[in-house]
């Protein structure tokens, strides 16, 4: 993904002309599967993983998502929230979503356990370019739940790991008991995986690195020119962690960042995940910085 | 197909052909101090003689017997409101032992005939029927009930002050896209059909009274009737008259308006605007929508209700902990770059049609023209 060209204004500014037919060929928006939570774990306080398997064994055998995409997950009569998916993208016989209660629909998760039904649309949206990654040595760097969103690409990275060169995820919590996955940081490190971490607030028991993700940077023999990066947070914190990556000579077209945005539809028909020309939806949520520069900067865009 | 005339006395025997082969036919009727779209049973009932003067924020019937029966322009009403209608349950769910069951019943949308659609507003129908059954995915029930549309147009031959349809290219004549279009002459209708529907009905209608066919001067000055109206919008100026003509200057608006994102207009036109969202109610082509769940007591019957939803309210832009558009001045940027900018990146097409209606019923009459011009004058950044 590079910048797109500026777009010229079409000399007869309205279409005119009706759609071709047939009038559409794509299928319904609203198209879902039923689920099954088949296991639900705390990761920490507040924040759960749901594996979700089909109902239906022809969804499950046709289920397939890149790291990076998220899934609409709706509980009937409470609503509908966009998770991304966290799982292995190999491993097909569920998909697991990390969720922070935040919400009407997270806390009503929240409620429920193994066995329980979810219905389940997508997956939607763009990807981590992993393939364009190849070959470069690539910086993950998260905060918070954000890094629900890049572990379907550490999974991956692990399965082909000799495909890539040096790979660090750069990890920021509020706190050490806000560190998600930490049961699964030794099976990373053992799998080539540099695994960096950093707290706002340190407890007792904490002797690693305070402060925020950006200072993590510090540490790090970048080879910055070979470098891809890849960003997954707060819009304050991504925009951070891009100048501080500007500044460190990882050039702008090799950075990535995921975008979060209200949603309804997820299918861009409903309007709501609008950032700029973009829809979140479906030119997102992962987009390449240079495409999104120019937008990030602007406030309540 | 060859033009035939209609006389203004038969029109009833157009609304009986539609009625007979099914359709439901919804026209142009005074209504609430409006001309809106409403069941139309009686030729006798369309606005025949009823002139609107419209302006920012100013909408006013007039009765001039002189006056044809389409001389009115447009309304807050347009084909939005039964393509994509305001409120639509589209999914039903039931609990059972089980577990949960979609229930939506299939869905059979009525066969609609709108009379009097105007080359504005078939452009916004070509641009919703973009947005909606566009992409990989699409809205079934727009399609379903757009399949069924049936769309007797009319070439305007007069238009209001917020008429824009001459700059955006969408009007006055009537683009294609109708079943049908008409062109108001003395006591007669031109009409004329172009689809298969059309032709079909034409037949029935030729089939009840004599439809004589047009000569050939007869055509050529009946093709003038919107050409004639163009010419005169083309050559409105701003400081004519009272109300002010509108016009958009259209060259380069998409990089215009995305460099210009941080503009001071934006902050001058939220001190006016009220974030009341009529704009976007009244816009033909505006489509955005929210999700709304109903519920029985048990919470075992469950209803999905699909709204419009606009980016004037809060709730638009709601992200759990924060708001991505909290003031005014953002969410009116949202709204008209949108309209006029990124519309063109996501469906190769202006979302706007120069219809007027976002004008006339803003309670302040903040004027997207105006706000176009105001930055095009003295943009802080010049488009490359």
């Amino acid at each position: 993904m590079t910048a797109p060209p500026r777009i010229e204004s079409p000399p007869r500014p309205c279409i005119h002309t009706p759609a071709p037919e047939p009038l559409a060929v794509g299928r319904d928006a609203w198209h879902h599967h039923v689920t099954r939570i088949v296991a639900a774990r705390d990761e920490v306080a507040g924040v759960r993983t749901y594996d979700l398997a089909f109902r239906d064994p022809a969804a499950a055998a046709s289920y397939t998502f890149a790291p990076g995409q998220f899934n609409m997950l709706y509980l009937p009569g409470i609503g509908e929230a966009a998770i991304s998916i966290s799982s292995d993208p190999l491993k097909r016989a569920s998909v697991g979503h990390t969720v922070k209660a935040v919400g009407n629909v997270t806390h009503a998760l929240e409620r429920l356990g193994v066995g329980d039904e979810v219905v389940l649309r997508g997956p939607f949206g763009t990807a981590w370019p992993l393939d364009e990654l190849q070959g470069r040595d690539v910086l993950i760097v998260t905060g918070g739940v954000g890094l629900a969103s890049v572990r379907a690409a550490i999974l991956q990275i692990i399965a082909a790991r000799h495909d890539y060169g040096r790979v660090s995820v750069l990890f920021g919590a509020k706190t050490p008991a806000g560190l998600i996955y930490a049961s699964e940081y030794d099976a990373w490190r053992a799998a080539g995986i540099d695994v960096r971490l950093t707290v706002d607030e340190a407890d007792g028991d904490w002797t690693g690195r305070v402060g925020l993700v950006t200072a993590l940077f510090d540490d790090l023999d970048l080879d910055a020119a070979a470098t891809g990066l890849t960003c997954c947070g707060p819009e304050p914190m991504m925009l951070a962690v891009v100048r501080r990556a500007s500044a460190a000579g990882i050039p702008s077209a090799a950075m990535y960042v995921s975008m979060e945005r209200n949603m309804s539809c997820a299918a861009r028909l409903c309007g709501l995940c609008q950032f700029g020309p973009e829809f979140i939806c479906r030119d997102g949520p992962v987009f390449s910085y240079d495409r999104l520069a120019k937008f990030l900067d602007i406030k309540h865009l | 197909m060859p033009l035939s005339w209609l006389h203004t006395t038969d029109f009833q025997q157009l609304i009986d052909v539609l009625r007979d082969r099914g359709h439901r036919v919804i026209g142009p009727q005074v209504a609430d101090g409006a001309v809106v779209y409403r069941d139309l049973a009686d030729a006798s009932d369309l606005p025949t003689g009823w002139l609107d003067e419209q302006d920012g924020g100013l909408y006013r019937l007039r009765y001039d017997p002189q006056a044809g029966t389409f001389d009115h322009v447009v309304g807050p009403h347009s084909l939005k409101n039964f393509l994509f209608p305001p409120r639509e349950t589209f999914e039903t769910w039931s609990r059972t032992p089980n577990g949960w069951l979609q229930t939506t019943p299939a869905y059979e949308p009525e066969q609609l005939a709108v009379i009097g659609v105007r080359g504005c507003d078939l452009a916004a129908l070509a641009i919703q029927d973009r947005v909606f059954l566009g992409g990989d995915s699409i809205d079934v029930r727009y399609q379903a009930r757009r399949e069924k549309l049936f769309v007797v147009a009319v070439n305007c031959r007069r238009a209001a002050a917020t008429c824009f349809c001459h700059s955006m290219g969408c009007g006055p004549a009537v683009g294609p896209g109708f079943d049908i279009a008409l062109t108001e002459v003395g006591d007669r209708f031109a009409i004329e059909a172009t689809t298969d529907a059309g032709i079909a009905v034409l037949a029935d209608l030729a089939g009840r009274l004599s439809l004589p066919l047009l000569t050939a001067d007869e055509v050529a000055a009946v093709r003038q009737v919107p050409e004639t109206l163009r010419e005169a919008m083309q050559a409105r100026r701003p400081e004519e008259g009272t109300p002010r003509p509108r016009s958009l200057d259209t060259e380069n608006i998409r990089n215009l308006l995305f460099d210009n994102l941080a503009h001071p207009r934006w902050a001058e036109v939220a001190d006016r605007c009220l974030s009341c969202a009529n704009c976007t109610l009244v816009c033909p082509t505006c489509f955005c929508s929210s999700v709304g769940e109903v519920t029985d007591l048990t919470g075992d019957e469950v209803s999905r209700e699909r709204h419009w939803a606009s980016c004037f309210t809060l709730e638009h832009s709601q992200m759990h902990g924060a708001n991505a558009r909290p003031t005014t001045a953002s969410r009116y940027r949202q709204w008209l770059t949108h309209k006029l900018a990124g519309w063109i990146d996501q469906f190769g097409t202006s979302g706007c049609t120069g219809c007027g209606r976002c004008i006339t019923w803003c309670p302040v009459g903040i004027d997207i023209t105006e706000e176009v011009a105001a930055i095009r004058e003295m943009p802080t950044s010049s488009p490359s």
